[in-house]
């Protein structure tokens, strides 16, 4: 009788949760790897080869953020999670970042115990139409049948749309990626709808031939796109935060992934905080002097993530547009390392 | 003669008092468990920042919904959003419960024909359907839909104002009026009067010896009880036509492929089950009752039908029962295929308001709900059955 007792007592301490604010990042240096949640298959933002390497944007910022914290870029576990999961994981401690394509909103910020650290890609929600339905703008659509994912900011979106310009367009919501371009491409639904960058990735990747769909022009909503924590650890949330800082202020300052050791010898001082040769910040953080230097020595800046993963020369040929710095027209404007 | 019940008496050596206390203990340690559950998922909520509550069903939804029977605007609120589901969820399960039934049935007493043929087919089928995963099968099944049909601009129309597409089939459906309460007056009247010329022709059956027709006398009373309830209600006729737009066919009430996939899907996959609990229950009937028959002259259908049949039906429903509640939970696998169910609409609702575990337990309590009133009706059927044979 007392043997089953001591089970039992173990059993009900071993199910007892435990707290997590405040011990993120000694987690993660305990475990020696960076758990990051990604998108199963979005080519371009995350994705996988078939030898299992992981690439995209969303992978980037993931392993700049392990570059800076314990030191190298491929101390990262992927989680591919689908659109109704990635919450639910970050919440119950499953991943530690969601770096996964996620648009930052009132809703998400506020009810579900995140908080999204700031804008990796400034997107919009557009259509995509096969070029022989002679469709040229989204106003065409009326009563269209159209495919959507399930679980994302889209249904909502497509539906607000639809009613201000009194459209009457009928969704189909899929629960899976794979589902939903399939009926698409078999010609269930008259268009597809998705975050813009997710058009060009599915147009350029799933479509027998690209040519034969359009991206139409309008774009229906904001999607600004970024990495998300758990809510009430602010020491990892601001390192997460100012790892995509530093990133935009190396391309402002010109520092890249082949200039970077000469850059440590620049007598600039706004470098050298950068760096750390001049300042250590990184200690301010709870991290050492390079934890600025080794991502953008292993990972590359800003303009670098995203010309390789999505940018003109990239299967995606996004144009840099709203994500380009502030100084060149763009949006993208990070506070100063100091 | 039963030994005299022992008084109860309230000491640790009355076997009737230990078991009382076992038993209140085993009550509280459950509820305690299930309280511990409830106060520590809300705490770790509370402390996580993640907001919960109800409340939400009250917002509007914000989504459309593709397919429905009722209307629905997206300016209603998550709670009506979550009854269309629940609708379109018993549409499919109650129209594949009765179609998985009758083939069913036809397939299992088709495994024992004397025809080769026949048994070979229903044999096949039987043990196609019932080893391949029941989402693979709904994932062919659509694929085969949405490839074979014609695209939306070369849309098929064998009849004018019916269109046959990747759309689905369109057709022109009445407008909901109030007269249209009459009709279903009408129909339920003619319910009764099926109900009584049943009963006067088993009298006459029973009395002389020849039997009036009743299945085909009892549809024409129900369908007459109908139309007269149409006539009485003013003959509204008004129809909602199915109107070409430049790019697609709007209107009028439409049969999509995502239904069309879930109920094939289902029918023919819980079908291959039934077919086999109907093959048992028929092989589980006596051998001498099929003697008899034969004794007595019986074709071979009229002895499964009047003999065999009838006796094999106590057998037969408790399976079934399980067959007919793991076809209902199946639906919830429309999600993969579009089809826009409970478990679709919750999806939506979750991922819009964060709310995870209030959506998913109004949904497990919708499946609950329905599972345990089809286990009470064939339950109660299992009863009547098992009387009637004697």
């Amino acid at each position: 009788m007392r043997g089953k007792l001591a089970i039992g007592a173990a059993l009900v301490a071993a199910i007892s949760g435990t707290a997590y604010a405040g011990k993120t990042l000694d987690t993660i240096k305990q475990r020696g790897e960076l758990v990051c949640g990604v998108n199963t298959n979005l080519a371009g933002f995350s994705s996988a080869d078939s030898q299992g390497n992981w690439t995209g944007l969303d992978v980037d910022i993931c392993r700049a953020i392990a570059a800076s914290i314990l030191g190298d870029a491929k101390k990262v576990k992927w989680v591919p999670l689908n659109a109704s999961q990635r919450f639910t994981a970050l919440q119950s401690g499953e991943v530690d970042v969601l770096s996964r394509n996620t648009t930052w909103t009132l809703t998400r910020d506020a009810s579900l115990g995140l908080e999204f650290t700031g804008i990796t890609y400034f997107d919009g929600q557009g259509f995509m139409v096969p070029v022989k339905s002679k469709v040229t703008s989204a106003k065409q659509l009326k009563g269209a049948t159209v495919c959507v994912q399930s679980g994302t900011t889209t249904e909502k979106n497509l539906n607000d749309y639809s009613k201000a310009n009194n459209l009457g367009m009928k969704p189909v919501v899929f629960e899976t990626f794979e589902a939903t371009n399939k009926a698409y491409f078999s010609g269930r639904c008259q268009a597809y709808t998705t975050d813009a960058s997710g058009l060009a990735s599915i147009r350029n990747k799933e479509a027998d031939k690209p040519d034969d769909h359009l991206i139409l022009p309008e774009l229906i909503s904001k999607e600004p796109l970024g990495p998300a924590v758990r809510r009430g650890d602010d020491d990892f949330f601001t390192i997460v935060k100012w790892v995509v800082f530093a990133l935009l202020e190396a391309e402002e300052y010109g520092i890249t992934q082949a200039n970077v050791d000469q850059m440590k010898a620049s007598t600039d001082p706004v470098v050298g905080r950068i760096l750390g040769t001049s300042e250590d910040t990184g200690k301010l953080l709870g991290l050492d002097k390079d934890w600025a230097y080794r991502p953008l020595k292993q990972v590359g800046n800003y303009g670098e993530i995203f010309e390789r993963n999505v940018g003109p020369k990239s299967p995606l040929k996004l144009p840099r547009g709203a994500n380009n710095l502030w100084s060149k027209g763009g949006l993208q404007y990070a506070p100063p390392v100091r | 003669m039963e030994a005299p019940s022992k008084p109860f008496r309230w000491s640790w050596r009355s076997a009737k008092f230990r078991a009382l206390v076992y038993q209140i203990a085993a009550v509280l340690l459950v509820v305690a468990a299930g309280w511990y559950l409830v106060h520590n998922t809300l705490a770790n909520m509370r402390v996580r920042g993640i907001q919960s509550g109800y409340d939400f069903l009250r917002q509007p939804a914000g989504f459309a919904i593709s397919e429905s029977l009722f209307e629905f605007d997206s300016s209603e609120t998550y709670f009506r959003a979550f009854l269309i589901g629940l609708s379109n969820t018993l549409r499919v399960a109650i129209v594949g419960i009765v179609l998985a039934t009758l083939l069913g049935a036809l397939i299992g007493i088709g495994r024992l024909s004397r025809n080769f043929l026949i048994r070979s087919l229903c044999g096949a089928y039987v043990e196609t359907f019932r080893n391949v995963p029941l989402l693979l099968q709904l994932f062919m099944w659509y694929f085969i839909l949405t490839e074979l049909l014609p695209p939306i601009d070369e849309a098929l129309q064998p009849i004018p104002h019916v269109f046959f597409s990747k759309n689905g089939l369109q057709y022109p459906i009445p407008v909901w009026a109030l007269d249209h309460v009459w009709v279903a007056a009408g129909a339920l009247v003619g319910c009764v009067g099926a109900w009584a010329w049943r009963r006067f022709a088993r009298h006459r059956r029973e009395a002389s010896g020849s039997a009036p027709p009743v299945v085909l006398p009892a549809l024409a009373i129900v369908l007459a009880g109908g139309f007269v309830g149409w006539l009485a209600g003013g003959a509204p006729s008004a129809l909602d036509f199915p109107e070409k737009t430049e790019i697609t066919v709007v209107g009028g009430g439409a049969v999509t492929p995502e239904f069309l996939t879930v109920l094939v899907g289902l029918t023919l996959y819980t079908a291959s089950y039934i077919a086999e609990i109907v093959r048992g229950g028929i092989q589980a009937v006596a051998h001498g009752q099929h003697e008899a028959a034969a004794a007595l002259g019986l074709a071979r259908s009229q002895e499964v039908r009047l003999v065999l049949l009838p006796q094999a039906l106590r057998v037969i429903i408790p399976p079934i029962t399980s067959q007919y509640l793991n076809l209902t939970k199946n639906s919830s696998l429309a999600v993969a295929v579009g089809y826009p169910d409970i478990v679709s609409i919750s999806t939506t609702t979750l991922n819009q308001t964060g709310r995870a575990i209030e959506a998913i337990s109004i949904v497990m309590l919708c499946y609950l709900t329905m599972s345990l009133l089809t286990a009470t009706i064939m339950n109660w059927y299992n009863r009547r059955a098992a009387i009637r044979e004697r």
